[in-house]
């Protein structure tokens, strides 16, 4: 699957898994699993998979994924629609309350237009909606050479600069 | 006034280039109608009845002659020669060329201006006193805050896909002009026991469907923690403010849902976790922004001036326009200058380019270069000699901006209405021109007073009909234009909703109706009374009684 990582286009391996097929094994690999599945399944899958990694939407609180944050490699954020902005603070919380250190992905609705404020937030890595152009969207870290205020990113307010 | 450094003017140019980018890519297929339409709204463009309008944003209203010519400017080369001034201090423009936005925003950007987040679900123009500065009754100037709050707003990461539109109002006088009680946060600048000065916090209120007087969630708040604590309440709104319904995703919704205390509990929980962290606000930042906001250079004289008194005793209509529209300064010897936009047959708020150019003039003549936009949709010159008063009036009366109505029922505020708007129900301006027309006897209305009338196309309430002593809504019935009428509103310190007064009007009876609830207010006021006090100590039943009666 094509991701936008460090800010360059490049082939990862995780397979985003939006709902557990009851009946089916899960496939073989690196998984994002929904985080309440990961939940339920927490033993086994941390006996079982050598990577850890879930996706949460705004209706699942960063807070409920504190006690295993060191446990994953990597945690998506869901943007159902791109005017959902509920995950943008989800990442700052798991960056800057948490202090979580892995990768935090972009998953969904996901458009050129808001990748500066997605990294600014602290999303690291992208993946876009299908059907957008990668190369293209990379423009989208370079919209802006000023920042007044801090995030999740190493910005300081502007001001201190003066 | 504030002026941009290399920093601010950057933000502003990339902006602009980012925009083009943006319509380029629209205009060549590459955004689709619903991907553009967030972009395009978070820089102030709306696509409406008859074209797209832009809205611009004038910081807290402030405005430079130099802006303002500028915005004479864009009225006569991009639109139909005027521009209309808002109720939330900003002015829009409802003919522009889609194709043309940009050139319009690199205009605006030569002159340290942008419709940088003057709609969309994101933090919008902070809006303040438009005596800030020059107010007797004011504590400390708010603006320096307003213009800190700007900067840590304007393209916050976090806070740009917020469920709904967030609105900000700064107040630092005893007088609320600023109708901080209605805003999505209001900031009261306030005094606590130790004799510091801080922000008293208020959230939550908010006009449209179901409007509310916002509650104070925290008295007092130290000025350092300001931005601390609006990222808090903003934080807890993205979370867990409403997105299921556009209808209740304002965060008036969320506090009245969780209650104002539990609210104000979830605030400061958040608040704990960042208050001492890099948002902490240096005293060093607050003394250089307020250095930006110093006073101009006043004619320590200019209160010996006697022709003033003089033109007063010889020329009525002189008089009367200076029993209205000027307020008192906090120099002697000046006043501050209320320019109407309220001119009968005019669409409330409305400038031509020549007028804009006008009172730019007027501006570096006698008000040291400085405009400022009041939410009630006039326009003020801040720092007017009373010496040069008579001179300014003469040539204002020229340009037909002399009308002697501030505050009198004729200056309605009024949203552009069915004439412009793609949401509107009913037109506005049309009944705007009708009570114009039936209340055209000035000592008449001079001696109604102060009434201040609010109307609105609908439910939306641009026009804050909840808030005024009168308050007109056009609402749809079969197709048909009808009017709503409230009685008993209020934006400034006694802030209230107006009740309904009973079944709406259709459009040809609105200005008779409001006719005869000014019979009943002058048959029953005592000395000195507003309509508003009247109307309050005597209650609904006899204006409800006088209008329907006939009927």
């Amino acid at each position: 699957m094509q991701v936008i990582k460090d800010k360059q286009v490049l082939d990862d391996d995780w397979q985003l898994i939006r709902e557990i097929d009851e009946a089916a094994p899960l496939p073989e690999g690196k998984v994002i699993l929904p985080f309440p599945y990961w939940k339920d399944n927490r033993d086994a899958l941390l006996k079982q998979n050598s990577v850890q990694a879930v996706w949460i939407d705004g209706n699942i609180e960063t807070a409920s994924l504190v006690d295993d944050l060191s446990k994953f490699d990597l945690i998506a954020l869901d943007f159902p629609a791109f005017k959902d902005g509920r995950s943008y603070s989800h990442a700052r919380l798991l960056r800057q309350r948490y202090n979580y250190e892995g990768e935090i992905r972009a998953i969904g609705d996901v458009l050129r237009d808001q990748l500066f404020y997605m990294l600014r937030c602290g999303i690291d890595s992208f993946q876009l909606k299908e059907g957008k152009d990668a190369e293209d969207a990379l423009k989208a870290f370079e919209d802006f050479t000023v920042r007044y205020q801090a995030a999740a990113d190493d910005a300081v307010p502007v001001y201190k600069l003066r | 006034m504030y002026k941009y450094d290399n920093y601010d003017q950057t933000i502003v140019n990339e902006r602009v280039a980012q925009f083009r980018d943006q319509t380029q890519r629209f205009l060549a297929g590459k955004l689709s109608e619903e991907e553009y339409r967030p972009l395009r709204l978070m820089n102030g463009l709306y696509i409406q009845r008859h074209a797209p309008m832009l809205r611009v944003a004038i910081p807290y209203g402030l405005l430079s002659s130099e802006q303002m010519r500028m915005l004479a400017h864009i009225a006569r080369e991009y639109d139909k020669g005027y521009g209309h001034f808002s109720t939330r201090q900003n002015i829009q423009y409802n003919w522009p060329a889609l194709e043309r936005v940009p050139d319009i925003l690199a205009d605006l950007a030569s002159v340290e201006m942008h419709a940088i987040q003057t709609s969309g679900n994101c933090i919008r123009n902070v809006t303040s006193d438009q005596l800030a500065g020059v107010a007797e009754d004011e504590l400390e100037d708010p603006r320096p805050y307003c213009e800190i709050i700007r900067q840590w707003s304007t393209f916050h990461p976090e806070f740009s896909y917020l469920p709904r539109k967030f609105k900000i109002a700064v107040s630092g006088a005893s007088h609320d002009r600023a109708a901080v009680r209605v805003h999505d946060i209001g900031l009261y600048l306030v005094k606590n026991d130790a004799g510091e000065t801080g922000f008293e916090v208020v959230v939550g209120g908010g006009l449209g469907r179901t409007p509310y007087i916002g509650p104070t969630i925290r008295p007092f708040l130290e000025k350092q923690h300001l931005l601390s604590y609006l990222e808090a309440i903003l934080r807890v709104y993205n979370q867990h403010g409403r997105r299921d319904n556009i209808y209740k995703a304002r965060i008036k919704i969320l506090v009245n849902e969780l209650g104002k205390d539990e609210f104000a509990r979830q605030v400061e929980e958040e608040w704990q976790h960042i208050k001492d962290s890099v948002l902490l606000l240096d005293q060093k930042e607050i003394d250089r922004v307020k250095g930006y906001f110093t006073e101009p250079e006043y004619d320590t004289d200019a209160a010996s001036d006697t022709s003033f008194d003089s033109e007063l005793a010889a020329n009525k209509a002189f008089a009367n326009w200076a029993k209205r529209n000027l307020a008192r300064h906090k120099i002697a010897g000046y006043r501050a200058v209320i320019v109407s936009l309220k001119a009968p047959g005019i669409a409330p708020g409305d400038a031509t380019d020549d007028q804009m150019d006008f009172l730019a003039d007027m501006a570096d003549k006698y008000s040291h270069g400085e405009i400022v936009v009041t939410h009630d949709q006039n326009l003020v010159l801040p720092h007017v000699k009373q010496g040069d008063l008579f001179e300014l009036w003469e040539a204002l009366a020229e340009q037909g901006l002399a009308t002697p109505n501030i505050g009198l029922l004729t200056d309605m505020i009024c949203c552009p209405g069915l004439d412009f708007c793609s949401l509107a129900n009913a037109g506005s301006i049309p009944i705007a021109k009708q009570i114009n027309e039936k209340f055209d006897d000035l000592d008449y209305l001079h001696d109604i007073g102060e009434i201040k009338i609010k109307m609105s196309g609908c439910m939306n309430a641009c026009g804050h009909h909840h808030v005024g002593h009168i308050g007109i809504l056009g609402v749809s019935k079969k197709g048909e234009e009808y009017y709503q009428l409230t009685l008993g509103g209020s934006a400034e310190n006694d802030a209230a909703l107006g009740d309904r007064l009973g079944p709406s009007f259709p459009r040809e009876q609105v200005a008779d109706v409001i006719g005869k609830l000014v019979e009943v207010y002058i048959d029953q006021r005592t000395e000195d009374e507003r309509f508003l006090d009247t109307y309050r100590r005597v209650g609904m039943d006899p204006f409800k009684e006088k209008v329907y009666a006939s009927n």
